[in-house]
Parts: C-alpha cells; structure tokens; sequence
C-alpha cells in the first residue's frame, strides 16, 4: 500500500493506482475529457493536470496517467492548475466553440471569453474533438480495430482505413457510446437473435427485455455480444458492482422429483406473413397488435407516441378484428380478448392522436366481461368508426389518388351494404392466439391430448377445465385455450388450490379398478412399461420386474393384454368377476 | 301363448370406450329404448370370452348382444377383431348345439352412436319377442341349482 497526501486527505492506495483514481476515491473532483474507465490513460488532453510538490517548488502533472508514489504531496485545485486547464480549453474553444461538453466545462471553470480563433474553425455542435476514445475502444475492448486516426498536428483526423466503410467494424456502438460530442453515430442494420415483437427500435447487447421486465435484471444477446465475438469487452462485468454480470453461464438441466405438475405453458401469436393480402412484412405501417402494444408503451421505443416509420403521428388508424381467427382456413375459434384490445387501441388512438380517425373492422364485436359493453359504448361516443366487415385487403394507394403515399383498406360494410375503401396511415392486425409451436412436443413429453384446435385438453369441458385425465397433472391459462387475463388468473388459482388439496390431504384414494403385477410371475420384459398411456409403470432395477404406480393406473387394461407371461390382473375384470356380474344380471 | 307378455332377458357385452359410452350418451340424450338389456362393461370386447356368452346363455339370457368399437377404431389397436372371430366361431358352435344364431349379436356402435345403441337395443328386443324365449333356465333357477349342487 502506498501513502500520499491529495489535498491535504491522506489516501492509501494500492500500487498501481494513478492520481486520477487515487483523487476518485477521495470524491474530488477533477476534469478530464480524454479519460474514460474502461480504456487505458491516454492523457491526451491535459485537462486533468494537478501540482505535484517537488522541493521547493512543483510541477504539473496529468493525474490520468500518473501513478501514485509514496509520499507525494497533491493539489488538484490551485491557482496553477486552475490556469493550465483554462488555457488548455482556450485552445480548444478556439476550434471548437460550439460543441457541448467544452462549453460545460468553460462554465465549470469559469472561462467567460476564449481569446483564440483557429484557423482550422469548425462551428458544429458535435464535431470530433480528437479525444479518440473511438478508436481507443475499439481497439482495446472490443479488439476490432475498425477505426483509427491518420496524419499529425493540426491535420489529424480519425478516420476508417481508406475512408471506405470498414469491413473491421462489427457494428457494435462502441465507439458511439465512448464518444462525447455525438460525433458518431450508430445505424445498425440489423437486428439479431431478437423476438420480432420486440424489434421497434436498436438495443444494446446487453439489455432490458422492457422496462417493466420481471425479474427487473438484463439480459445478454449472445449474438450481438462484443465478448463471444472477440474474446474481449466484458465492460458490462468490469462496472458491474455487485460482480452479476457472468459471461460463462451455459445451459443447467435441473432435475426436481416432484408429485404433480402443473402446465401453463400459454400461446403464441399468429403469425400474419402468409396472409398476403394485408401486407404484414411486405408493406410499411402494418402492425400486429404486440407490435402496438410495445409502440404505446411509454417505456417503447417510441416513448409511448404512436408514429409512423416516417416519425410522423397517424391521420387515419385501420384496425383488422379476426386475423387468423373465425377463418375457414386459419383457425376456426375465437381468440376471445382481441376485440376488446382492439376498442383499447382505438381508444389509445384518439388519446394520443386526437386528430386521427380510427375504424376498427369487425365480424362481431365480442365485449363479455364485466364492464366491457360499457367500454365498447364509451368508445363509439369517442368517435371510433366500427365497421361491421371482414378486410378483403389492404393496398398501397395508387400515385394518381389523393391519398397518396397512405394505406387503402377494401372492405365489405355489410352494415349499409357497401364495398368500401378506407384511405389510412397505419394498420394493426389483430392476430389470433395460437397454440405454441411446441405444443406437441410438450404434450407428449407429459401425455396430454389435446383438442382439435390444437390446445391442451381439459378433463371436461364443464365441470373440470383446469384437470386433466392424468391424475396430477393440471393445465392453466391459454395453455388450455384462448382466453384473457382474470380468465387465466382463476385457472391458475384452481389447479393450485387442487394441488395443494392433494397435498394437504396427505393420502390418495385409490380406484379398485386398476392393475397389478405379480412379481412371481413378472418376467422383467418390459413389454407393459411404454405402452401405458398413463405412465403408470414403473420398471424396480433393484428386483428387476415392473411395478404398476395404483394412484395413476386407471384400469384400462392395455398391460393386462400386452403382458406375455400373464404376470398382470386386472382388478374388476378377472373372470370370477364378469362371471358373477352375468349371476347378477340375470337373477332376475 | 305367453308370448304377448314374454320379455326377453338381454346380456349386452359393451366395451368401455366405445359401445358403453354410446349407451350413456342414449341414455343422457333421454332416448327411448327397450329396457331388456343388461350390460356387462369390459374393457374392450377382445376380453369377451365365449364362455361368458355360453354362461350367459346358460343362466336364462335369451340373446347376446356384443357391442364394440368400428375396426380400426379399437382403443387397444385389434381387440375387437379378435372378438369379431370369436363371435364367428361360436355362432358355428351354437348352431351345433340347437341354439337360434340370430340369438348372438355382434354390433360396431361408437362413442358417438347413441341413437345407433338405441335401435339396435329396441330392434334386438323385438326380433327376440319374436324368437321367443330360449328355455335353458327360468329367472335365478340356474345359479339356485348350481348352488345346491356345492359348486
């Protein structure tokens, strides 16, 4: 550990530690513009100098760069050093009188009037201040060494090889984000290994999903991570505090033996691309209604404000009821909750864009829950226009037209017997709710059926939409159905509290009509094991034979037939029995 | 004749998943049908053996109606196959004995079929009305002498 006096504080610090770190710590305050945290000194600009004691006199140094020595005496604020930074940003301002953070500091430092004009004058507020922690970030962090500076003195610039677009960069925004003046600028082209929903704006690789996100804790874009492409960044890490951030973590299965499951696994959205008629993917300002949601969100991309691509706000919102759902060809059910997020939407539409006119097109409008028809009232008096028709499609409007440049919507308004053609700004589709694309694979891997439209299948319809026909094993929201929010909460409230009753319970009842092996006879053959369609056979390694679990065996028999050695009885079926059923039957 | 007021005693052998089910949807459906037939619910109407047929015969039924699954359609793959042969076979054998044929009836009725499992039910009723009744032994006078007879 090394003593020194900053400002009359006694610091101890490890060896090692600059002035510049050492005064951090003491919380003083010292200019700097060059230096950044994550990169290497560079004491290119020589705000950050200090006096130093030596003998009778002193001397400046930059603290960046300037390592802590036993026994050095410190000043970081003297008439002296006060002077030197003043200059220092003299000659700067001289050149660059309008960028923002020089002038910031001339306020700090209480510099009224420059005295200076460069004969190399450039008047612009974000012009390149030459602090090169672009090119020092990439090189140091990211390790791709894209950009660089060429030629000397007053000519220097920073540059790319060539000026030709470098082939180095990896779009990384590194550079962007070091830089102080805004001088660069990020346009990523692509956005990868991100949901579409979620794709209205760029991100860094290190992000939050949504600002309201649970757990509130960011996640990592393999992808878009600097550190799998190069080995090296890791800023995140380095200034993360609490040490969270861990590039290492790979995939863990987890194995937990557990006695019932419960399965809400929920949907996806349709995806409208194959329905070439309303444009998604192909024409501009064609929303799903995710893509909405995340539009109007005041933590979006777009702070909330509904835009279209050209930054402007709409004249004219067409909503589209039923995208994939009620169609012959799609799917054939409702999805129940996009009629009423699609008044939402028009309602939002006439908040925040007072002057826009929104249409929402219908089949029927289906507003079931409680306070839902009032809704739907409150929004036809805000001036929603609800047209009951299905969209044919939806068209680029012709040069010729007015309406120029907009979306047309061609419809049936079956209301008044017209064909209509709806000239609007923005479309939003309101997609069906889908069953997720691994529902097979799921349900297989827990023996679920599931019903014709592909969702999970309850044990009844009525009396039962949370249970399943395997015991133990529930389902919950739109898992099992398309359905909205308090639908889904009083599914899961259900199928916990049938869980925790079995539990709580503490014994199971168990059917008389069941299985059982007869270990004497059991051979060890397996055969039964994988043809229970209940999972209800266990093979006992230890004994080598199968054992029937009797809280999951049904009875159904199909062991008792496959069994090659007759190992296996089925209770309620033996001969005796059916032979005493025929007694009974005909007693009379 | 006692024919007029003859109700014929009918075992029906309904598997679990198709014919049973059928017959609980007639009777859910309030459908009307003639209540002759006792059922005996299996699995599957491969578990039927033709002894229970003969037993049933022997202990006073006057048919047997053995209901299951459409071919193709059995829950365990070809358990109705199976008895599709064996009621073949045994209708051979009851010619053998003297006992009618058209007294041992083999009927695909599905899940769905309620209105099928009626008919068929009243139908059978009727054509066994006609028959008239078989004579092996009156209501409970089988089992009685069995027992006496220390089995």
């Amino acid at each position: 550990m090394i003593s020194l006096t900053i400002d009359g504080l006694r610091s101890e610090v490890r060896e090692g530690t600059t002035l510049l770190e050492a005064a951090k710590l003491l919380h003083l305050r010292i200019p700097t513009l060059c230096y950044h945290p994550l990169l290497k000194p560079f004491g290119a600009c020589r705000l950050c100098v200090v006096e130093v004691r030596r003998g009778a006199g002193y001397e400046l140094v930059t603290a960046c760069n300037t390592p802590c020595v036993g026994g050095l005496e410190v000043s970081t604020d003297t008439p002296n050093t006060r002077e030197a930074r003043r200059v220092v940003l003299e000659l700067m301002l001289a050149r660059w009188p309008n960028v923002g953070v020089l002038r910031q500091l001339a306020e700090e430092l209480g510099l009224a009037q420059p005295r200076f004009v460069s004969a190399l004058r450039d008047e612009r507020e974000d012009a390149c201040i030459l602090c090169l922690r672009c090119v020092r970030i990439c090189e140091e962090v990211v390790g791709a060494c894209a950009i660089s500076y060429e030629d000397r003195g007053i000519q220097r610039r920073v540059v790319t090889p060539f000026n030709e677009p470098s082939e180095a960069c990896i779009a990384c925004g590194a550079c962007t984000h070091v830089c102080p003046t805004t001088h660069l600028k990020f346009f990523p082209e692509d956005y990868r290994g991100k949901p579409r929903e979620f794709l209205l704006g760029p991100n860094t690789a290190i992000y939050m999903p949504t600002a309201q996100t649970i757990p509130k804790v960011p996640v990592i874009d393999r992808e878009a991570c600097i550190h799998f492409k190069t080995g090296g960044c890791k800023s995140c890490a380095q200034v993360c505090e609490p040490g969270a951030v861990n590039h290492d973590m790979v995939e863990e299965e987890i194995e937990l033996e557990v006695g019932q499951v419960l399965v809400a696994t929920g949907y996806d959205l349709f995806d409208a691309t194959p329905m070439a008629q309303y444009g998604y993917g192909r024409l501009d300002n064609i929303y799903t209604s995710l893509d909405i949601e995340r539009m109007l969100n005041s933590t979006g991309p777009t702070g909330g404000r509904l835009l279209l691509k050209n930054g402007q706000p709409p004249r004219a919102v067409g909503i589209i009821h039923c995208v994939g759902s009620r169609d012959e060809e799609q799917h054939r059910y409702c999805s129940c909750v996009c009629c009423m997020y699609a008044l939402k939407f028009a309602h939002l539409v006439k908040e925040r864009c007072p002057q826009a006119e929104v249409y929402n097109l219908y089949i029927d409008m289906r507003a079931l829950g409680k306070g839902f028809e009032e809704f739907y009232s409150r929004v036809l008096h805000e001036g929603a226009n609800v047209i009951r028709g299905k969209a044919a499609e939806v068209v680029q409007a012709g040069w010729s037209r007015q309406e120029e440049g907009m979306l047309l919507i061609r419809c049936e308004d079956t209301l008044i017997g017209r064909f209509r053609e709806i000239p609007v700004d923005m479309v939003v589709l309101c997609n069906a709710i889908e069953p997720r694309r691994d529902a097979d694979r799921v349900a297989r891997i827990f023996g679920l059926s599931r019903s014709p439209d592909g969702f999970f299948l309850e044990r009844h319809p009525k009396l039962d939409p949370v249970a399943t026909t395997s015991d133990g094993l529930f389902i919950a929201g739109c898992a099992q159905g398309p359905k909205d929010i308090p639908q889904s909460v009083a599914q899961a409230a259900a199928a916990a509290a049938r869980m925790l009753a079995t539990i709580s319970k503490g014994v199971v009842e168990i059917d008389p009509i069941r299985a059982e092996v007869d270990e004497t006879l059991c051979s060890g053959c397996r055969t039964c094991g994988p043809l229970c369609p209940y999972s209800a056979i266990e093979y006992l390694e230890a004994r080598k034979v199968s054992q029937v679990n009797s809280t999951l065996c049904k009875g159904c028999g199909t062991c008792v037939a496959a069994c090659p050695s007759g190992a296996i009885t089925g209770y309620g079926f033996n001969d005796r029995q059916i032979q005493a059923e025929l007694e009974g039957v005909l007693s009379v | 004749m006692e024919q007029a007021s003859f109700e014929p005693r009918i075992v029906g052998f309904l598997c679990n998943w198709c014919s049973y089910t059928g017959a609980d949807l007639a009777g859910t459906s309030r459908m009307k049908s003639a209540p002759n037939l006792r059922i005996i619910r299996t699995m599957c109407t491969g578990r039927v053996d033709p002894c229970f047929i003969l037993r049933a015969f022997h202990l006073g039924a006057d048919g047997v109606l053995v209901a299951g699954c459409h071919p193709g359609d059995c829950h365990y793959q070809e358990g109705n196959f199976k008895a599709l042969r064996r009621v073949t076979f045994l209708k051979r054998v009851l010619k053998q004995l003297g006992i009618d044929v058209r007294r041992l009836r083999l009927e695909w009725i599905s899940a769905s079929e309620g209105e099928k499992f009626a008919k068929v039910s009243t139908e059978f009723t009727e054509q066994l009305r006609a028959l008239g009744p078989l004579g092996l032994a009156p209501a409970g006078e089988a089992s009685a002498a069995e027992e006496a007879a220390g089995d």
